[in-house]
């Protein structure tokens, strides 16, 4: 599964699924580490819903970490907790990182069992296939596997 | 994987020697099928953990063994603290203390297939699952504290089980050592609202049928009899449990490198034992096994009372509880003498032979019952400990089939609905909120379990005692 940001090129900004042998992999393809991180967070909505998630609620995240790699499993991480403990899927998200700090806004809204159908829960964003790294024509990727 | 990379002990045994940076031999149990259709992430993964400080013996892995995180899944590895042995969260895994419980009902397949859709949609209805299901019990701060020391007992004592459970789950349902001051706030609010929660992936309640008996004389001693019916539960530490994982999985990447472990996959991010870290990780996963132990018991005591709705004289005796993602304190024989050693089990069942001085006195003759989930549609399987495991791997057995597709693979091949259907004209009645999540868990994805148990049977592991088949699988 993949997906690309409406209005945007798919080689600018982007995110995918890649196989896992028990697991789902996700990596989000952006010009900065901020816009990759938005994109993997939308690979992350994708491995529990393939239905359109409402922006109507914003949430806060913060998160720091020893390295930019970290970081972004602590991102995943957040967006994990948040999810769990408001009930909630998020559909939009917004990065800013300063050195290795990083201020996240989530929206979205309460999950809806009918409507949404959730497929699975994830678990925790894992180190297995873990790399932020910017690749050719200063596109970065963000991935690593998720347990669901 | 190619067989010829390895050295061959048996027909069930294959040895990676040790080379580089690795301590000990890393040994993998399967036959040669099985070896050949393995992940070669299983090797580098094995031979990955056979480096990490204090290992004892040997890197292993099951025969259902398959690509994980740092550990392969399927993997057990020893640690002596006093040797500057390690004890790792990704060792554990994220969902700590996913276990799997049986109880067996004493009714006839017969019986049951009368009521068997009500019965389904009345599991559905009442047993919390998916994503967002939440359970009808809130702890508060006094409550939290009191189940992450208590487990399973302090299910029982609020009335969700029963007494007579207890000698039947590991730890006589209690993990001690339990510091619930090193669980975080975070990981205690993940949990407030999800005990007697099923939870979503790859867990379920199944009502299983008792097809086949391997081992009569072992079957008797479980209360296993052919065409009667079983329940078996597949669940763990829920957000509790994950939110732990993931906390000490980054305290133990910098843990690591502070201690200078050389860590050739920082998924095996890990911490001395007998470091601070290590200790408050210890505090923590045992208060994680505990939520566990409670919630199997919660979600036993809910299926009992909808049974009881069905068939007023059922009881629903516990044949057995059992954790197969854990790192456990155990005395093991080494070179002929007792050391006590920290077992880590990712994705593997303990699995203690006859005579086991923890088993309870029903089972100690035969051994202790080790529970392998299949998947809906798929066969289940008891087997018991055997008396030759604890020298092949610590007592320790696989835990399930192991995936044959991932889940992207299973949803291309394969529709909910469609999977639904087939199974119901084969007579077994599946529940789930999601249908996406059933195309990712369909009876194909999974590798057959049948010949990852005959390898742990051949390899001297745990024997076959019964076969179960599914008539009703309630998936989150």
């Amino acid at each position: 599964m993949a997906g690309a940001a409406p209005g945007k090129s798919s080689k600018q900004l982007g995110w995918e699924h890649f196989p896992h042998a028990a697991d789902v992999g996700l990596r989000g393809f952006g010009p900065t580490p901020e816009r990759a991180f938005e994109q993997a967070a939308l690979a992350l909505t994708a491995v529990v819903t393939d239905a359109e998630v409402a922006p109507t609620t914003r949430v806060e995240v913060s998160r720091d970490a020893p390295d930019l790699e970290l970081l972004f499993v602590e991102w995943l991480n957040a967006i994990i907790y948040e999810m769990a403990v408001r009930g909630m899927l998020f559909g939009k998200f917004s990065v800013r990182i300063v050195g290795l700090h990083l201020d996240g806004e989530l929206w979205g809204e309460a999950v809806d069992p009918a409507r949404h159908a959730p497929a699975c829960e994830p678990k925790g964003a894992t180190y297995t296939a873990l790399r932020v790294a910017e690749g050719p024509a200063r596109l970065w990727s963000a991935a690593c596997v998720v347990d669901v | 994987m190619d067989p010829a990379r390895f050295t061959r002990i048996d027909a069930t045994a294959w040895r990676i020697e040790p080379t580089g940076a690795m301590r000990v031999p890393a040994i993998i149990y399967a036959d040669e099928e099985l070896i050949r259709g393995m992940d070669e992430k299983v090797c580098e993964q094995a031979a990955n953990v056979a480096t990490l400080p204090g290992i004892v013996v040997a890197s292993y892995a099951m025969p259902d063994a398959h690509w994980g995180y740092g550990f392969p899944i399927g993997g057990v590895a020893a640690f002596d603290a006093e040797q500057g042995g390690v004890i790792s969260a990704g060792g554990v895994g994220f969902d700590i203390s996913c276990g799997v419980r049986t109880m067996l009902t004493g009714i006839s397949v017969a019986e049951i297939k009368l009521k068997q859709k009500a019965l389904a949609d009345s599991l559905f209805l009442q047993i919390p699952a998916g994503v967002g299901s939440h359970g009808s019990i809130t702890l508060d701060p006094a409550e939290m504290e009191a189940m992450l020391k208590g487990g399973a007992r302090w299910a029982i004592e609020r009335g969700w089980g029963e007494v007579r459970d207890l000698e039947r789950i590991e730890e006589h349902g209690t993990m001690a050592g339990s510091r619930p001051e090193c669980v975080s706030d975070r990981a205690k609010h993940r949990q407030r609202r999800e005990m007697g929660t099923l939870g979503s992936g790859n867990h379920y309640l199944e009502i299983q049928a008792v097809d086949t008996i391997h081992d009569a004389e072992v079957a008797k001693v479980f209360g296993l009899v052919k065409d009667q019916v079983v329940v078996t539960i597949h669940c763990g530490s829920r957000g509790l449990g994950h939110q732990i994982g993931s906390e000490f999985l980054l305290e133990m990447a910098v843990a690591a490198k502070e201690a200078g472990i050389a860590l050739p996959d920082r998924e095996l991010a890990c911490a001395p034992i007998k470091s601070e870290v290590g200790q408050r990780y210890l505090g923590a996963m045992r208060a994680a096994i505990n939520c566990a132990l409670a919630n199997r018991e919660i979600l036993g005591h809910l299926t009992r009372r909808i049974f009881l709705h069905f068939f007023p004289n059922a009881r629903l005796d516990l044949l057995f509880d059992v954790s197969h993602n854990t790192c456990k304190v155990e005395t093991h024989s080494v070179e002929g003498k007792p050391r006590e050693l920290f077992v880590h089990r990712k994705g593997a069942t303990r699995a203690f032979g006859p005579g086991h001085p923890t088993l309870p006195e029903a089972l100690r003759s035969v051994g202790q019952p080790v529970l392998i989930g299949g998947s809906m549609g798929t066969d289940s399987y008891v087997l018991v400990g055997a008396r030759t495991g604890e020298e092949k791997a610590f007592a320790s057995a696989c835990h399930g089939a192991g995936r044959a597709l991932s889940r992207h693979a299973a949803t291309k091949r394969w529709s909910g609905r469609k999977v639904t259907d087939e199974l119901a004209a084969r007579g077994i009645l599946v529940r789930s909120p999601s249908m996406r999540g059933v195309a990712e868990e369909a009876p194909g994805a999974y590798k057959d379990c049948g010949a990852v148990v005959a390898a742990a049977e051949q390899a001297g592991l745990a024997r076959r005692v019964a076969r179960l088949t599914p008539l009703v699988c309630i998936k989150g």
